[in-house]
């Protein structure tokens, strides 16, 4: 780096602050990490009009191509485009290996859990995990008790969120094990950084991801029934006032399967059809982005009509694969989270690789206590919500959100846990013509059909309010590109 | 294709038929209502409530002007061009990605332009304009419709509603003209017959066509005949009904399993109906009661393309 350079580095930082929290970027010293130079390099060289150029294109990219998600609870402009940030978010070789071994060992483990849940129940008996918890959550699913699902995988399509704490290291704070959204994000912010970038991207030797559809695809046909060589594969989604909608029809189109609606399917004789111009056409799997509760009325909520009626005794037949399979949200309570780590060891007889985010259980009347006293410092979630809803963050919080929460928790204890607020890193973002640190996390998405497949990458998401620690989409977040580097790529760029 | 989104192809493009139908009978009528015609205000806009079918909520008041913003603007009234833009655009929501990006937003600039806080005052400033701009609109996205969008099912089925709709519409747009103007004198000096005579081929976008073919000298048999039985003009009855069994028989070929007998047979019976008959018969007999059969062969039409292609019962299905 020249001279010049660190002069034009040194206005695009600015004041950019550096304190406690692990910063993607720059070491506590300031100075930017080895696997960072050549994009801050590309940063300083380019003139600021330039950068904001390439912004506005990249914006209009996302706008032509129609890249939106909803936002409930608004009648008009619900349509948004998904906020992004222009800088990529990097992630070298070692750190993924970590992070996909990691992962693919977590997946395993939880698998076996729901299949052993949903039969024998051996962890249970063997006082791993407390009964009770398994049988208070609201996510277990009795009717797939001693039902045999295909290949004995319930969890096929995972979206698991990271987090890294101030010493560097990755922890896994969700698993989100139902219907994970997000991936069309990372398909298309990588689409557009190709374009933003070219240069920059080749030089730096990131490992592709576009090849996710197409694995998605091969994971669904892997679990078609027997006897079906020619599976009629179709996506499932609750219809257009999702706010997903936009991803069920990008995945759908990206796969060349059909996109159909729980009004579109009919079962008879535990068969599942759905209606076409050219009459009722058998369909063998079904990608599922309906949630447990609506998909079948006959069986979960009888006021559903998103589902279809029947979809669970075919399913039960072995005449239709449905995943993720029912039930799997039982395993990314934030209860049976706290638990994670034992099954690893109680199944694998491994040490987990990437650790949990301490938790505490307010069932537990000794750690409620603790909790309930300290209130401004902790996050209380609810256990069986996602998406940021239902969510406390104590340090943010006002004395009478406090008072209601903690009413909430007394009233019942097993319905939320409590975490440390936690210094997760932080990564610049282009906010005007400057950088400055947002929180970000990392959601990888793994599939698990004949294996467990890791695409090198993930949604990177950012809290886009300054000091924010809230990286939703549904609440003010947005995403950035992540780069997963070539092993030999970044020692390059290391030079 | 799935039916759902068959289903939504052919709404999407029967609301849009509708609205500039509408829109086009409303600009006619109140171009006609300048004229101190032979008839009044309040006769002229029964008869276009009529050939629009007879909505309910659209009751004389003596005030045109509001009377007009309610046919176009009241998107509680099920004929008026909000509530039909809005259907289309509703229905091709549902089924984004099985139309062209072209075709989306030509829809929802047209939808946006006749939602927009402004479209009111301008209609009242300028009613021509806002009406051009509506029609021309619903131009652009047929166009696009065409030249952007794979000529498979999905296509036909838009034909499909465009051309039952325009059919049925014009078998009710003559029936209720065919009372007062045909059977009135053909020699009429003071020209206000004639501007009735132009006013119904407006309607149809047809003044100019009828002219190429017959001259401008107009007479109510030939018009008639023309909007009826011409077999080359897309306004034309006997036009929207051959489209309509070109469409069948395309979705038929395409898909196959299953032989839509019946559809086949009533959609052959009105083409065969409209190809083997002269004006004069139709003059000679019973003008009113032959238009209404057009009408209610087309609602059968209708009834059919979904018993065969949407709302079929499953053992029906499963029986193939």
């Amino acid at each position: 780096m020249n001279a010049g350079h660190a002069v034009e580095l040194e206005t695009l930082f600015g004041d950019y602050p550096l304190d406690r929290a692990f910063d993607e970027m720059r070491e506590a010293d300031g100075e930017v990490r080895p696997h960072y130079r050549a994009l801050a390099e590309t940063l300083a060289r380019l003139p600021a009009d330039e950068l904001q150029r390439r912004k506005q294109s990249a914006d209009l990219s996302f706008l032509t191509q129609g890249i939106t998600f909803t936002v409930y609870g608004r009648e008009e402009g619900t349509e948004r485009i998904f906020p992004y940030d222009l800088l990529p978010r990097l992630i070298t070789a070692a750190e993924w290996d970590r992070i996909e071994r990691g992962l693919t060992q977590r997946i395993t483990a939880l698998n076996l859990f729901l299949r052993d849940v949903y039969s024998d129940a051996k962890i249970l008996n063997d006082r791993v995990v407390p009964r009770e918890l398994v049988y208070s959550c609201k996510h277990y699913r009795r009717q797939m008790r001693g039902l045999q699902v295909p290949r004995n995988v319930y969890i096929s399509v995972v979206g698991s969120d990271l987090l890294r704490l101030n010493s560097g290291e990755f922890v896994v704070l969700e698993d989100n094990l139902r219907v994970p959204s997000g991936v069309s994000y990372m398909l298309t912010n990588r689409r557009v950084m190709k374009r933003t970038f070219p240069q920059l991207f080749q030089s730096y030797g990131v490992r592709p991801i576009e090849h996710y559809p197409r694995l998605l695809l091969a994971t669904l046909r892997s679990l078609a029934p027997e006897g079906r060589p020619e599976p009629n594969i179709v996506l499932l989604t609750p219809g257009v006032f999702n706010s997903a909608y936009f991803e069920h029809t990008y995945l759908a189109r990206q796969m060349g399967i059909e996109l159909v609606e729980g009004r579109d399917l009919v079962t008879h004789d535990n068969i599942v059809y759905m209606r076409t111009t050219d009459g009722l056409k058998r369909v063998d799997v079904i990608y599922r982005r309906v949630d447990d509760d609506f998909s079948d009325p006959l069986v979960f909520r009888a006021d559903s009509s998103l589902g279809c009626a029947g979809l669970f005794n075919a399913y039960r037949a072995g005449n239709v694969t449905v995943t993720n399979a029912f039930g799997t949200g039982l395993a990314d309570d934030k209860a049976v989270y706290a638990y994670v780590p034992r099954m690893i060891r109680y199944y694998l007889n491994e040490d987990p690789i990437l650790p949990n985010v301490e938790t505490y259980l307010l069932s537990e009347a000794g750690e409620r206590r603790h909790v309930l006293a300290n209130l401004d410092k902790l996050v209380v979630k609810a256990v069986g919500e996602s998406g940021g809803y239902g969510m406390l963050i104590g340090p943010h919080s006002t004395a009478r959100q406090r008072e209601e929460f903690a009413l909430q928790i007394e009233a019942n204890p097993r319905n939320y846990i409590a975490q440390p607020t936690l210094d997760f890193s932080r990564a610049p973002c282009l906010v005007g013509d400057r950088l400055e640190p947002r929180h970000v996390d990392l959601r990888p998405y793994i599939l698990f059909g004949d294996k467990v497949n890791i695409v090198p990458g993930g949604l990177t998401r950012v809290a886009l309010e300054r000091g924010s620690l809230v990286v939703n989409s549904s609440q003010g977040g947005g995403s950035k590109d992540t780069w997963v580097l070539e092993a030999q790529g970044s020692t390059e760029a290391r030079e | 294709m799935l039916s759902r989104v068959a289903d939504s192809l052919y709404w999407m493009s029967r609301y849009l038929e509708r609205a500039e139908n509408t829109v086009r009978q409303l600009d006619v009528t109140m171009g006609l209502m300048l004229d101190t015609g032979v008839a009044s205000a309040e006769t002229r806009w029964r008869r276009l409530v009529a050939a629009l079918g007879k909505p309910a909520g659209l009751e004389w008041n003596g005030d045109l002007e509001s009377m007009a913003a309610r046919l176009v603007f009241d998107g509680l009234n099920h004929a008026s061009v909000t509530f039909c833009v809005t259907g289309a655009r509703e229905n091709a929501r549902q089924v984004r990605e099985e139309i062209s990006s072209e075709q989306w937003q030509r829809l929802n600039r047209l939808f946006h332009q006749i939602h927009s806080p402004q479209a009111q005052t301008q209609f009242q400033s300028s009613m021509n304009d806002a009406i051009s701009s509506v029609v021309d609109g619903i131009h652009l996205f047929q166009g696009v419709s065409d030249t952007t969008m794979i000529h498979g099912q999905g296509w036909q089925f838009i034909r499909l509603g465009r051309y039952l709709e325009r059919a049925y519409a014009t078998a009710t747009l003559l029936e209720v003209y065919q009372g007062d103007l045909l059977h009135a004198q053909d020699q009429d000096d003071s020209g206000h017959q004639y501007l009735e005579l132009v006013g119904l081929l407006r309607c149809c976008t047809s003044f100019e066509a009828y002219c190429q073919v017959y001259t401008a000298d107009l007479s109510p048999g030939r018009i008639l005949e023309f909007l009826l039985l011409n077999r080359d003009f897309p306004h034309a009855i006997r036009y929207c009904v051959d489209t309509v069994r070109n469409a069948i028989e395309s979705i038929q070929h395409t898909g196959g399993r299953r032989a839509p007998d019946e559809l086949l047979a009533t959609i052959g019976r009105l083409h065969a109906m409209l190809g083997f008959t002269t004006i004069g018969e139709i003059l000679g007999g019973d003008a009113a009661g032959f238009l209404h059969g057009i009408r209610e062969q087309c609602m059968r039409i209708h009834e059919l393309i979904y018993r065969y292609y949407v709302h079929y019962s499953i053992q029906s299905a499963l029986a193939v």
